[in-house]
């Protein structure tokens, strides 16, 4: 499979890469290419300007200030993977940049790509929305997009057309989790949650739970979280209990390996699989 | 047409020409004749196509000849010959880690790979380790053997170190891959 | 001194090193100058009728050739059909084009094909074709296709159903009258892709001085397809020359004659350039031939103590659109090996073979025997469940016995050799039956589900005799001693990651005292090796080995000979020992085969009236199939919440009869049973209503990663068969065909506690959950 003809451009700052994302002809982002690149071969998405961030290596970091993270946009899945602090701070995002794909994936892929490509059956937007990250986004003027109004929809988000998103920042979660549970063919999740407790002790104060997978966009689930306050880390029933009925509400999708009735099963499974992961130290 | 300047096999390669589209894989295979790297899918899903770009396992369908400008390629060619094979080469012939043989070269280079992060591997680690390669012959069975096998090569021809210091990094192990 | 025999060692193989150093030529490897790229425009519709086909915007974009319809395929002279092999007198055979003439009918039917100078330029081009169409109803499910009024693939023949073959013997209605017990199951043998890692591929070129045209194919089979191409081209068949170089793979998929193939040909001859067509993987999915797809109602009796009486199965294979070379005979071997390893002597079989619009089936890995295998496996279990006997009881009840061979069964085939309760006793221990079974009762009161499934199998291989085999079923080797002393072979087969490079070689090495470096063994070029008919159905060894061992016979007469002159003795005393010839009672004489080749080079000092040279061609006529059998255990935990299956264990017990590379063939074994358990758990080809291919890419089609399978125990016990000379089975297949019904008993037999009795595969987990959570009354034990 083949990609239709473009114009390649490497730019060495954000400023010169949003200077040809405004006036290149159906101009695109170029990270990691490991969603871009399958599309435009099979021509899905035909862009006539590729403009490949790679010449901007400030964006590729992980820098922890206080309990503060900023990550940018073009580090890459395998480094978050083999990220110490990353595992000890914010275990939600290692678990899902190790289940993510697979190596050769993880080794050029990017989370900002990921975030930007906003697949509703990939794995960082439920995270994202669980850490209650802050998109940085670079455009005619920088701004700032909350996790939960970035992901807007199947290949939808907040980034307008001239706009590209630079760093991802949170706070550490030490107690938190991702579990998914695969598509045997993609490795895709057809349900994932992301997990992020509160705890004191051993005692869930608060919680943020995310559900990816299922429906055009991640979501968090409301009940859920209320239902977890009190609970006991070590309580699997009371935790199984709590994540009863996590998806209400949602239109659920529905393909060969998995229908939507299994899918909202397995997301009660699976989020009190991810909050008994939160709930251990990592 | 872009201008292209990368390192491959440990050789520096400059060419004009090079049309953006052009695929990694395509570039090696049809204008440097490195035919060992093969394709056997087109969803980025088999693993054929692995090279090792700056020393790390990539899909090399799955990314432009021009991305890989400046930087390192590495391909089966490029970590050994039937007169000296790299220790992962040795495994799988040993361990009869390869039958019909198109997918063994994408899979040593995720091997090595492999052993870059995690010089010994347990056979879980293996099977995750390897889980973007495809091999519709083996049933992988004896292609965790050979890792397994590779992985103990590997660590006894390093040199002894000092009682107790931990090795300086996992790419130590190795002797592959031009990272620069 | 004897010499170390290779013969049932574990050589490493000789065909590696070119392989793990990415140097072998697989045929997207080929490059010829002036070669010029193929793409093929396909149907997106299951059914239409073709209203026009627009190349000229094509046939004008820069670096462009030429682009052709199947219509001007036709009006070129290219008018034969693509062949099917068979032996069926009232079959029905639609004509077949390489291109769609006039109608299409599956998606992913090629419908026309342009020439670039590059690939990414036929690409480009093949997005400017337009084609219009009509569309037709469509049917893709056996049954619909089979109920009156269905629409008609193929208008012609003014019926969907291809042929139906019944098979009765013995007394079955008086069997099932009589029975203590009758299970009736319907079971589906889901269609699946082979997906070898590397695609179809063919570069043809054109020698106009000679006439002649070479096709480079991904093939198992060049000699067939040499002669296919001569018909197809109309060309003798001596001006075709068929290369298999390194092929990547093949499970049956490239036993075959395919339309791009025949394309590719009639391509070069036309333009005068080499034409190189590789195949994407979506297009091997939509074009490739597929494999199983029968649907079964069965029925079987058995008395209380578990003796089988009778059995009945009312068979409807999907043979898809076309018929492919082997299409409608494999569901025909479902027939034949339904029996499998039991004493059944009342048998009322047929099965029927229907066209609908989706790609042909044919032979893929085990072809028709999994199937067979799968159908009784899963009925011995039934019937255990109903009697409540444990299903090795069951097993062990009715296996015929080792003294019964040759063995006749009721559907008329003669197995040669075989102990079966062996295979099992010995898999059962390895698996520690007993004490998987304790912990699974253990287990249960956690609410935690073990199962442990088993399965014996046999199955027919050795393909064949050429009397019951469509197409030819002997195989050729020709062996020469070159005047220098190296030996070359040359085998009629096909091999394609088997490893008869080596395992030939180690036979020679032994029977002519040859080092095994000084011995090359040749296959894959019509120009090189004598015809041969290919590498599928288990035969590499069992018919290509045995005449290799024929003509080791002929060479070691010949070699006595020229020795018997030198010496001035009685050829009648001299015989082969260790690989050289000696001479009764006189140790001191000794000949190498090297030194007797090289007599026979020079000539000058051969007995009066022998030809000089030393070589010898001889064909094996194989007087039967060769049945191995074995046994396997799989120990599997179903996660309650997910319905997620974890095999825990696999135990393989086969037996293939004399083994020449023992690791050789576990490779095969563990290749088999990791495309059987696939077939269990994960692979489905699924169109939908219309025709529609659900599971065209490797994102949607679950091959198997090394992290969804586990670690195979292997053991084997040796049954030799006095079919052909060496005491060998084949094995290529056995794996596959005995994996899928232990993985699926074993599944069965954890979910026993919900009075779950089937699931048809793959066993998604969702399935898996939804009869757990809805036959518990509701009840899901967490
Ligand atoms: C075989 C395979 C398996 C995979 N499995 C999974 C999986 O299990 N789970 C999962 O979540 N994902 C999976 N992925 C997708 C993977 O996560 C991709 O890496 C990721 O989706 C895209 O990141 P990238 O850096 O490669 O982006 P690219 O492919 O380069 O870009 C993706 C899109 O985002 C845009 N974009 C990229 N960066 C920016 C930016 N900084 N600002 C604005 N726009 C930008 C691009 O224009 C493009 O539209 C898989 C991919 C493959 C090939
Ligand atoms: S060719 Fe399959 S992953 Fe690259
Ligand atoms: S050896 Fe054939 S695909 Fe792996």
């Amino acid at each position: 499979m083949i990609p239709a003809t473009f114009n390649y451009f490497r730019p060495h700052s954000i400023e010169e890469a949003l200077l040809l994302l405004r006036q290149g002809e159906a101009a695109k982002i170029l990270a990691g290419g490991q969603s871009l690149i399958p599309m435009m071969k099979f021509r899905v998405v035909e862009p006539k300007t590729l403009i490949d961030l790679q010449g901007v290596p400030e964006l590729a970091h992980v820098m922890w200030a206080g309990g503060h993270c900023t990550v940018g946009a073009l580090t890459t899945h395998a480094s978050l993977a083999a990220d110490a602090d990353v595992r000890r701070k914010a275990g939600v995002l290692w678990d899902a940049a190790n289940a993510l794909g697979d190596p050769q994936v993880r080794n050029l892929g990017t989370i900002g790509g990921a975030c930007s490509h906003a697949d509703p059956s990939a794995d960082y937007p439920a995270v994202m929305l669980a850490l209650d990250a802050c998109f940085i986004v670079a455009g005619e003027k920088t701004r700032e997009v909350a996790a939960a109004d970035f992901f807007k929809g199947t290949f939808e988000t907040a980034l307008g057309e001239s706009e590209i998103l630079t760093k991802i920042t949170f706070d550490a979660a030490a107690h938190s989790a991702y579990v998914k549970l695969e598509h045997p063919a993609s490795h895709y999740a057809l349900v994932g949650v992301a997990a992020v407790l509160v705890m004191s002790r051993d005692t869930i104060e608060d919680a943020r739970i995310a559900i990816g997978g299922l429906a055009d966009a991640p979501f968090r689930a409301g009940g859920v979280e209320r239902r977890l306050r009190g609970i006991k880390g070590n309580d699997g029933a009371a935790i199984k209990a709590a994540c009863t009925g996590a998806v209400t509400g949602q239109d659920v999708r529905s393909d060969v390996e998995a229908s939507a009735a299994y899918r909202t099963a397995m997301a009660d499974v699976i989020a009190a699989r991810a909050v008994g992961a939160a709930t251990r130290p990592r | 047409m872009g201008r292209i300047e990368l390192e491959v096999n440990g050789t520096r390669h400059e060419l004009e020409g090079v049309e953006p589209r052009l695929l990694l894989v395509h570039f090696l295979r049809e204008r440097l004749a490195l035919t060992g790297t093969h394709i056997g899918c087109d969803t980025s899903s088999c693993g054929a196509c692995t090279v090792l770009l700056d020393g790390k396992a990539v899909k090399s369908c799955t990314m432009f000849a021009l991305q890989a400008d400046g930087r390192a390629v590495t391909t089966i060619e490029g970590i050994g010959s039937s007169a000296e094979l790299h220790p992962m080469q040795e495994a799988f012939w040993a361990q009869h880690g390869l039958q019909c043989g198109y997918c063994t070269t994408g899979m040593i280079l995720s091997a090595i790979d492999l052993l870059r992060r995690n010089p010994d591997p347990d056979e879980v680690e293996i099977r995750t380790g390897l889980e973007g390669n495809l091999c519709r012959c083996t049933g992988y069975e004896n292609i965790v053997k050979a890792v397994r096998a590779a992985a103990a090569a590997m660590a006894a021809a390093q040199p002894v170190r000092e009682a107790g210091e931990p090795p300086k990094s996992p790419g130590e192990l190795l002797e592959v891959g031009g990272s620069r | 001194m004897a010499a170390v025999r290779l013969v049932g060692t574990p050589v490493r193989r000789r065909e590696d090193p070119r392989l793990i150093t990415g140097r072998a030529t697989y045929v997207d490897d080929v490059k010829l100058v002036g070669m010029v790229h193929a793409a093929f425009i396909r149907s997106p519709y299951a059914h239409a009728k073709i209203v026009r086909v627009d190349l000229a915007k094509a046939k004008a974009h820069a670096g462009v050739l030429a682009a052709f319809s199947g219509a001007d395929l036709h009006a070129a002279g290219m008018t034969a059909s693509l062949p099917v092999a068979h032996k069926m007198p009232d079959l029905k055979t639609p004509p077949h084009y390489p291109l769609a003439v006039d109608e299409v009918r599956f998606v992913g039917e090629a419908v026309a094909v342009l020439i670039a100078n590059d690939p990414y330029i036929a690409r480009d081009a093949a997005e400017l074709v337009e084609v219009e169409y009509d569309e037709l109803p469509i049917v893709v499910e056996v049954e619909k296709a089979m109920a009156p009024g269905a629409p008609l693939v193929h208008a012609s023949l003014g019926t969907n159903v291809a042929y139906a073959m019944p098979l009765r013997a013995g007394d079955p209605d008086g069997a099932f009258a009589s029975a203590d017990v009758v299970v009736k199951q319907r079971l589906v043998n889901q269609r699946l892709a082979p997906v070898p890692i590397e695609t179809r591929g063919v570069v043809a070129q054109w020698d106009a001085g000679a006439g002649r045209v070479t096709l480079y194919s991904s093939t198992q089979i060049p000699h067939l397809l040499r002669t296919q191409l001569s018909l197809i081209l109309g060309l003798p068949e001596t001006n075709v020359r068929a290369i298999a170089p390194e092929v990547g793979g093949g499970f049956g998929s490239k036993l075959n004659v395919y339309a791009e193939e025949a394309v590719a040909a009639w391509l070069a001859m036309r333009l005068g350039r080499p034409v190189k067509w590789s195949e994407t993987r979506s297009e091997c999915f939509q074009a490739m031939i597929h494999g199983r797809d029968q649907i079964a109602d069965c029925e079987i009796a058995a008395k209380r103590d578990g003796t089988i009486v009778g059995l009945r199965a009312r068979i409807l294979a999907n043979l898809g659109a076309y018929h492919q070379l082997l299409t409608p005979v494999i569901p025909t071997l479902t027939v034949l090996m339904a029996p499998g390893p039991y004493r059944i002597a009342n048998v009322d079989l047929e099965v029927t073979g229907v066209f609908t619009n989706t790609m042909s089936t044919d032979a893929y890995r085990g072809a028709g025997r999994p199937e067979a295998t799968y159908l009784i496996e899963r009925l011995m279990d039934l019937v255990a469940r109903k009697l409540g006997a444990d299903p090795a009881d069951v097993r062990r009840r009715n296996f015929i016995e080792p003294s019964a061979f040759p063995f006749t069964t009721a559907t008329g085939l003669t197995y040669d050799s075989g102990d079966y309760a062996k295979t099992m006793e010995k898999a059962l221990q390895l698996a520690d039956y007993p004490g998987v079974r304790a912990r699974q009762a253990a287990l249960r009161a956690e609410g935690r589900y073990l199962g442990i499934g088993l399965s014996t199998y046999v199955e027919v291989c050795g393909m064949g005799p050429s009397a019951a085999m469509p197409a030819a079923g002997w195989d050729s080797a020709t062996i020469r001693v070159e005047p220098t002393g190296s030996v070359t072979v040359l085998t009629g087969i096909s091999p394609h990651g088997q490893g008869e490079e080596t395992t030939f070689a180690q036979l020679v090495a032994d029977e002519l005292g040859v080092a095994i470096d000084d011995i090359a063994v040749v296959h894959g070029d019509t120009d090189r090796v004598q015809y041969g008919v290919g590498t599928f159905g288990s035969r590499g060894t069992a018919v290509g080995g045995a005449a290799l061992k024929l003509a080791i016979e002929t060479i070691q007469a010949k070699a006595i000979k020229i020795a018997a002159h030198r010496w001035g003795a009685d050829p009648a005393d001299l015989e082969y020992r260790d690989g050289k010839i000696g001479l009764r009672g006189d140790p001191s004489k000794a000949m190498t085969t090297a030194e007797a080749g090289f007599l026979a080079f020079m000539g000058d000092q051969l007995p009066p009236g022998l030809e000089p040279g030393l070589d010898a061609t001889r064909r094996f006529e194989p007087p039967n199939f060769v049945y191995p059998f074995g046994t396997h255990v799989c120990v599997v935990e179903v996660d309650a919440e997910t319905g997620k299956v974890s095999v825990e264990r696999y135990v393989a017990v086969d037996d293939c009869g004399n083994v020449l590379n023992p690791m050789i063939v576990e490779g095969q074994v563990h290749g088999g049973i990791a495309q059987g358990m696939a077939q269990a758990l994960y692979e489905e080809v699924v169109y939908d209503e219309y025709g529609q291919l659900l599971t065209g890419s490797l994102m949607d089609y679950a091959v198997p990663r090394a992290e969804q399978l586990p670690h195979f125990d292997l053991d084997r016990t040796v049954t030799p068969t006095s079919v052909n000379p060496l005491g060998v089975k084949g094995v290529g297949e056995a794996g596959t065909i005995g994996a899928t019904p232990a993985v699926v008993n074993a599944v069965l037999d954890a979910l026993a506690p919900f009075g779950v009795e089937h699931i048809d595969m793959p066993l998604r987990p969702e399935k898996l959950w939804k009869a757990m959570g809805t036959r518990s009354n509701g009840k899901v034990s967490v």
